[in-house]
């Protein structure tokens, strides 16, 4: 029993005041006890500033929404009292505005993932390559991502006004008139403006995640790859590529949550019009709660909204991301 | 100077708190039993959430409320002064809690009524009876709710159509239109000319509205839509014509180009189309001009006003007028100093000071002689012959049924939504209430 106990006692990290004081109490089970007492209080007590901080403005929020979210309450005056159950939820799915949201979203995540992203990759891989004034379009092409959403969208407002706006403008010197439209005005075409605005706004910070990762790839692979007798795109399809897997995967993975929870740049754009055709589930949420005041059916659509945001991530973290946080965990694992 | 003048309000207010708190329960309860008595002389300090946080009436307000403090040195007057949006997320958050602020902004009809029925907002009808008999009768009507009132108005306007003489000259009309047929017959006259005719904020949905609600309100009359609101039912006919009536008018295609995604107050919005001549009319509130001016050009003389047209058959009448002010909302625990002060800033004199500014309307009785503005003047004298009074339907109504009346309209005119529709969108929403 007792070299067992001994063996115990080295194996988890002590902290320091065990090592201080080592054989004040004979380190027998009872002081053990007093000594994990003591470091659960530690970390109790540096835990608990950002503990009561995530309680109070994340789990209290997600909690009271989802309480919320089975009432049918105004907002006004206390907690809600009129329960009916899960009736918010199916009329939300035999609502066409919110099955809308979700097939628009839908199509933000496929465009993003097909044009959106490939594009930051290129003009990363691009400004990889030793050229003149390359420090100067890494910052250009980085400037959107650093103006806020709400300037973005008013600056765009205006670039897509179909009376003076600058993109038809552009399009008319160029000679391509035929191609000018009423961008944000035109319920079919309007999910597309929202996207290239979207575009405009976040390849930048794509293209620097790549960048980064990019040259974390060391030189020499490449070389050996070159040497070996493999042209550009070989080397771009079988050494970069791979290597820039685990970027890829976070990337896609911030920029599709992002979709999902889109909101400011759509709401000054458009407000999710014209009749609801760029409309977001959080727009749709927003319009419910504060224009409509049905705080209940609105808890509701965010109640969903989270739960489709918890689900992908942990999916995705479980089947996309594993290879790539597999060595952090089980890492973890094998110290403990 | 200023910064000792700020010390002293914030040691002032912070002593109110205090004082307040140390005697809250008890000077509450004396609250609710004498029901507004005289003011027990202690500190008070009264919060006031104001809409108008820009000038020329924040400073009206705060000039007032100087005289006030001044002639009242126990009182404090906390003016919190937001912009719309903010106002109303805001007011909805702290409401979640079961309290209001003393005194807050409100336009009346649905919204109100919520407030009231949360026990928010204070019945004041015995509070004001000594001196509710100087405030326009119509203006004050939007705060009764069962015959019992909740808030006092300090601005009443109304919507009609703004439009540019020298554009309708100029497509060979000569009077503003007084029916509906020729209200079309003036839109193709000015279509032919090469004119748009009519600017619509499309992407703001609350200026769409006013049409199907005026014609609403000559079709179907005032009675059927106040009907409609205590049923809960739209499925009327007449409802149904009005928005047939709607659609002529989209059918001729009126609007300025890309008016689906047009704001109401930005740089190529409703407003600055009209400013910048670019279409002939709008159909907008008593605020249009200022508007328009803001945001392009001020078209002077060239502006006129006609009211809304009677439409043949209608059982309403065209003298019947649509639209909204503002007003003073008390809440439930507010001190007899908060209504006092609504007293103060509704003597004619006070209301004047604000009226001479143009930013809002007559709402107290006498008062008409302090608008200067030509415009304004127009919307006065059309008010003034005013038989019957019909408050915005996105704020008579519930809130979610107000705004179903903005989203179905919109999809009228865009074209996506039938009239019957329309009436059904309506009736399901108002239902669900």
């Amino acid at each position: 029993m007792k070299p067992e106990t001994l063996a115990a006692d080295k194996r988890p990290a002590q902290p320091g005041p065990r090592r201080a004081r080592p054989s004040s109490d004979g380190g027998g089970a009872a002081g053990r006890r007093r000594n994990r007492r003591r470091t659960l209080m530690t970390i109790t007590l540096f835990l608990l500033p950002a503990l009561v901080l995530f309680v109070l403005l994340v789990l209290a929020p997600i909690l009271l929404a989802a309480y919320a979210s089975v009432f049918k309450w105004n907002g006004f005056g206390g907690l809600p009292t009129n329960f009916i159950g899960l009736d918010n939820f199916t009329r939300m799915f035999e609502d066409p505005v919110f099955l809308g949201d979700l097939w628009r979203g839908l199509i933000l995540i496929v465009l993003s993932l097909v044009v959106q992203l490939p594009l930051a990759l290129g003009l990363a891989l691009l400004l990889n390559q030793p050229m003149r004034g390359r420090a100067f379009y890494r910052l250009l092409f980085f400037a959107p991502y650093v103006l806020s959403e709400v300037i973005t969208a008013v600056l765009f407002t205006m670039f897509f006004s179909p009376e003076r706006g600058l993109a038809n403008e552009m399009l008319s010197m160029i000679g391509l008139e035929e191609l000018s439209s009423t961008w944000l005005s035109d319920p079919s075409s309007v999910m597309y403006s929202v996207f290239i605005v979207m575009t405009w706004k976040y390849f930048g910070f794509h293209m620097i995640l790549y960048l980064a990762g990019r040259q974390g790839i060391p030189n020499e692979l490449i070389e050996a790859a070159q040497l070996d007798g493999a042209t550009g795109w070989k080397v771009f399809r079988h050494v970069t590529l791979p290597l820039l897997g685990p970027t890829i995967r976070i990337s896609a993975f911030l920029s599709i949550i992002g979709a999902i929870q889109l909101f400011d740049l759509v709401w000054v754009l458009t407000e999710g019009g014209p009749i609801h055709s760029s409309e977001t589930m959080a727009i749709t949420m927003f319009t419910f709660g504060f224009g409509r005041y049905q705080v209940g059916y609105a808890s509701a659509i965010s109640v969903v909204m989270f739960l489709i945001s918890l689900v992908f991530a942990l999916g995705y973290q479980r089947f996309v991301l594993r290879r790539d946080t597999e060595g952090a965990i089980t890492g973890m694992r094998d110290q403990r | 100077m200023k910064s000792f003048n700020r010390r002293s309000v914030v040691t002032l207010a912070a002593a109110a708190l205090l004082l307040a708190g140390c005697g809250g329960g008890g000077q509450e309860s004396n609250n609710a039993g004498s029901g507004g008595g005289a003011s027990s002389g202690g500190k008070v300090t009264v919060e006031w959430w104001t809409i108008h946080n820009i000038d020329p009436m924040l400073g009206v307000w705060n000039g007032l409320v100087k005289d006030y403090q001044a002639k009242h040195p126990n009182v404090t007057i906390k003016v919190n002064a937001m912009n719309v949006e903010n106002f109303k997320s805001k007011l909805t958050t702290v409401t979640q809690s079961g309290k209001a602020p003393h005194l807050f902004h409100t336009w009346g009809g649905g919204v109100l009524a919520q407030q009231v029925e949360a026990g928010l907002v204070k019945d004041i009808t015995s509070d004001i009876a000594s001196w509710s008999d100087t405030l326009s009768p119509v203006a004050l009507s939007a705060y009764q709710i069962d015959g019992k009132t909740y808030g006092v108005p300090h601005d009443l306007g109304m919507v009609g159509f703004w439009y540019n003489k020298k554009l309708f000259a100029k497509a060979g009309i000569d009077a503003p239109p007084a029916t509906w047929t020729e209200f079309l017959d003036d839109v193709k006259k000015l279509k032919a000319a090469g004119i748009a005719p009519i600017a619509l904020a499309g992407k703001a949905k609350w200026p769409g509205h006013y049409y199907w609600a005026y014609l609403a309100m000559r079709v179907a009359g005032l009675d059927a839509l106040k009907q409609a609101a205590e049923t809960k039912s739209f499925e009327n006919p007449d409802f149904v014509t009005a928005g047939q009536k709607l659609k002529e008018l989209t059918a001729l295609e009126p609007f300025q180009p890309g008016f689906l995604g047009a704001d109401y107050d930005k740089p190529d919005g409703q407003a600055a189309t009209i400013g910048n001549g670019k279409a002939a009319m709008e159909l907008m509130g008593q605020w249009a001009p200022s508007v328009q001016r803001d945001t392009s050009k001020d078209l002077g003389e060239d502006l006129g006003f006609f009211p809304f047209p009677a439409v043949e058959g209608g059982k309403g009448a065209a003298t019947e007028a649509f639209g909204g002010g503002g007003g003073v909302a008390v809440g439930a625990d507010a001190p007899p100093e908060a209504i006092d002060f609504l007293k103060f800033i509704s003597e004619p004199d006070n209301h004047r000071k604000g009226v001479k500014t143009g930013a809002i309307f007559p709402a107290v009785k006498g008062t008409e002689d302090a608008v200067t503005d030509q415009h304004a003047k127009l919307v006065t004298e059309s008010l003034n012959k005013a038989t019957g009074y019909q408050l915005y339907l996105d704020q008579a109504y519930p809130p979610a049924v107000g705004q179903q009346v903005n989203d179905s309209v919109a999809e009228l005119i865009a074209g996506s939504k039938t009239p019957e529709q329309v009436v059904a969108d309506i009736t399901t929403a108002a239902k669900s209430e």
